[in-house]
């Protein structure tokens, strides 16, 4: 590996996606036994290891960008809250099932997205790790579809259920998007498209499963949420309690 | 994982009325047995082979799914991103034994929904084991060392067992039960290299789990019921005390190289028998888990029906759903 000078824009912007592996992988690795039917407890804790996978190769990259020797377990159980840099939508609660699902398929969605236009990074590293998870970040996509057409159309409560959750969700699917100057300096350095580029096709992705689930797709509020800038939400220090537990309770210690 | 032996006692023989067999299938039948072939699904078996079976494998199934709890309880702790990998994998893979052993027993004409039914209102058993709590993380390098080493002694044999999905279900299973089993000794190779807490927390858990994990291979011959029939029919090849002493001697010289000892004064090398000897089980303790009175059973069988009862509201969602997406295409076409 070529050490070249930090980029803190590089850093950020792939600790950013690498976070959002880890903290969703995390969440949704809590489903385990516990899940409607065996094959979604499957599904899940498969989906969870995809993230968790690219988490590792994500935060290792983030580590030699950074240069100061840290590996993917330094930087994913050593961190405090506000450097962690995960879309607030990835620490949200799991909440019921059909939450589970909306998530996973607007954040899949995104993630589609994201790593297609990732395979052309200037960081051949990023680029060759998009070209692993892409495949990953489809199947999420059409396994959450599949179940938010399901549930959105299927029973009156499984309606209702997915709705809410869909409005409850939905305001936090607009910090993907925020501009920022990270994302224009990787833009300019051709590291990788600045988020905001990726509303218009995530709409168009999105909306129409929507609409075959028959859920209503909610207006846009003024609700700003900021995890991707490390200012999160209440339950990323719970989540992060439990994580990083071992690791702050021994010090040092190899596992 | 995951069975003890399960031709227990206090499970007795099923009652009802008899069937009348039909003498020239059974000559075929045993001819079969006595072969070494296997039954298939379609072949023609006695009633009491096809229940003690079915008993078995769902058994077998329900312990696979309440075996994920106790190692799940630690996922979201692990220690590093790489152990959180290994043990989403491994509890992923006792989901997939759970499916497999779940259609294996569905050949014989139940469905999981009956089986899963069976469970949760406490009427069908699971291994005893996993009503034991994963207290610390070295828990789950020794359930992977002995549960899951017991586990496959008890397994290898059903390989060649005389039903064969069951047998193809355990060749496929047992493959991936000898990993874990490397994956969690390997835990505890590395803990035992660590801190002197990493070390004290090992011989912690191998101190809390040896004597359940002997206690898998069930009941001594001499009080098992079912086993002289299971012998019979070709699905219990080797016999419980047997299975426990290969366990017992090939795991001692496993704890030298990991530098724990087991927490039994009595167990010492008998060269005459060329086995090593071991102390008395405590069969109280035994019986108390398997009756219901352990730590965990009221918690464990509470989360999978938890579980199921959260759940239902998708199920029906998801027959909903194609029963409207049916009447669709019926319209359509």
């Amino acid at each position: 590996m070529t050490q070249q000078t930090p980029n803190p824009a590089h850093i950020e912007y792939v600790t950013r996606i690498g976070d959002n592996a880890l903290i969703l992988g995390q969440r949704m690795s809590e489903w385990c036994g516990h899940a409607p039917v065996l094959e979604e407890d499957m599904a899940l804790a498969n989906m969870s290891l995809d993230l968790i996978g690219q988490a590792r190769m994500l935060l290792t990259r983030a580590g030699q960008l950074e240069g100061k020797g840290r590996d993917e377990d330094q930087l994913a159980f050593l961190r405090t809250e506000m450097h962690y840099r995960n879309l607030t939508l990835c620490e949200l609660p799991n909440a019921d099932f059909g939450r589970t699902m909306v998530r996973n398929f607007l954040f899949a969605s995104f993630q589609v997205l994201l790593w297609e236009r990732l395979l052309a990074s200037s960081d051949t590293e990023l680029a060759a790790i998009a070209a692993k998870s892409l495949k990953e970040a489809r199947y999420h996509a059409q396994h959450a579809g599949d179940w938010v057409v399901r549930l959105g159309d299927g029973t009156a409560e499984s309606h209702e259920r997915t709705q809410a959750a869909l409005d409850y969700l939905w305001p936090y699917t607009a910090e993907f998007f925020a501009a920022n100057p990270t994302d224009e300096a990787i833009a300019a350095a051709g590291i990788g498209p600045a988020w905001s580029e990726l509303e218009a096709a995530w709409e168009a992705a999105v909306v129409p499963v929507l609409n075959e689930a028959t859920l209503t797709v909610p207006a846009r509020t003024p609700f700003k949420s900021y995890g991707k800038f490390g200012r999160h939400s209440e339950h990323l220090g719970h989540l992060l309690s439990e994580m990083q537990y071992l690791q702050r309770t021994y010090p040092g210690a190899q596992w | 994982m995951y069975t003890q032996a399960l031709d227990i006692p206090q499970q007795s023989a099923d009652k009802g009325p008899r069937v009348v067999e039909n003498p020239a299938y059974q000559v075929e039948f045993d001819t079969k047995i006595d072969a070494g072939g296997y039954i298939e699904a379609k072949d023609w078996m006695p009633e009491a082979y096809r229940k003690t079976l079915i008993r078995q494998i769902s058994q077998h199934a329900h312990s696979e799914i309440v075996g994920m709890l106790p190692e799940g309880n630690w996922i979201t702790r692990a220690p590093t991103l790489k152990r959180k990998a290994i043990l989403l994998a491994k509890v992923q893979d006792e989901g997939g034994h759970g499916l497999y052993l779940y259609a294996a027993a569905e050949t014989l004409g139940v469905s999981r929904d009956e089986l899963l039914e069976a469970l949760h209102t406490g009427k069908a058993k699971y291994s005893s084991i996993f009503n034991y709590p994963t207290l610390t993380w070295a828990d789950i390098g020794v359930i992977g060392w002995l549960v899951d080493g017991a586990a496959i002694m008890n397994q290898i044999p059903l390989c060649k067992c005389s039903y064969g999905p069951y047998a193809r279900a355990m060749v496929r299973i047992c493959k991936e039960e000898s990993f874990h089993q490397r994956q969690g000794y390997d835990l505890l190779l590395q803990m035992m290299k660590g801190t002197e807490e990493q070390r004290e927390m090992v011989q912690d858990a191998v101190n809390r789990w040896w004597w359940p994990s002997i206690m898998m291979f069930g009941p001594h011959d001499k009080d098992s019921v079912h086993s002289g029939q299971s012998a019979r029919w070709g699905i219990k090849r080797i016999s419980n005390d047997d299975l426990r002493q290969k366990f017992v001697d090939a795991t001692v010289e496993q704890a030298k190289v990991l530098g724990v000892t087991m927490p039994d004064p009595e167990l010492k090398w008998n060269a005459e028998r060329g086995h090593h000897d071991f102390g008395a089980i405590d069969w109280d303790e035994f019986w108390n888990v398997v009756n219901g009175h352990g730590q965990g059973n009221v918690d464990r069988l509470a989360a999978r029906v938890k579980a199921w009862d959260d759940g239902a509201w998708v199920r029906e969602a998801a027959l909903e759903h194609e029963r409207k997406r049916a009447a669709r295409e019926h319209q359509a076409a």
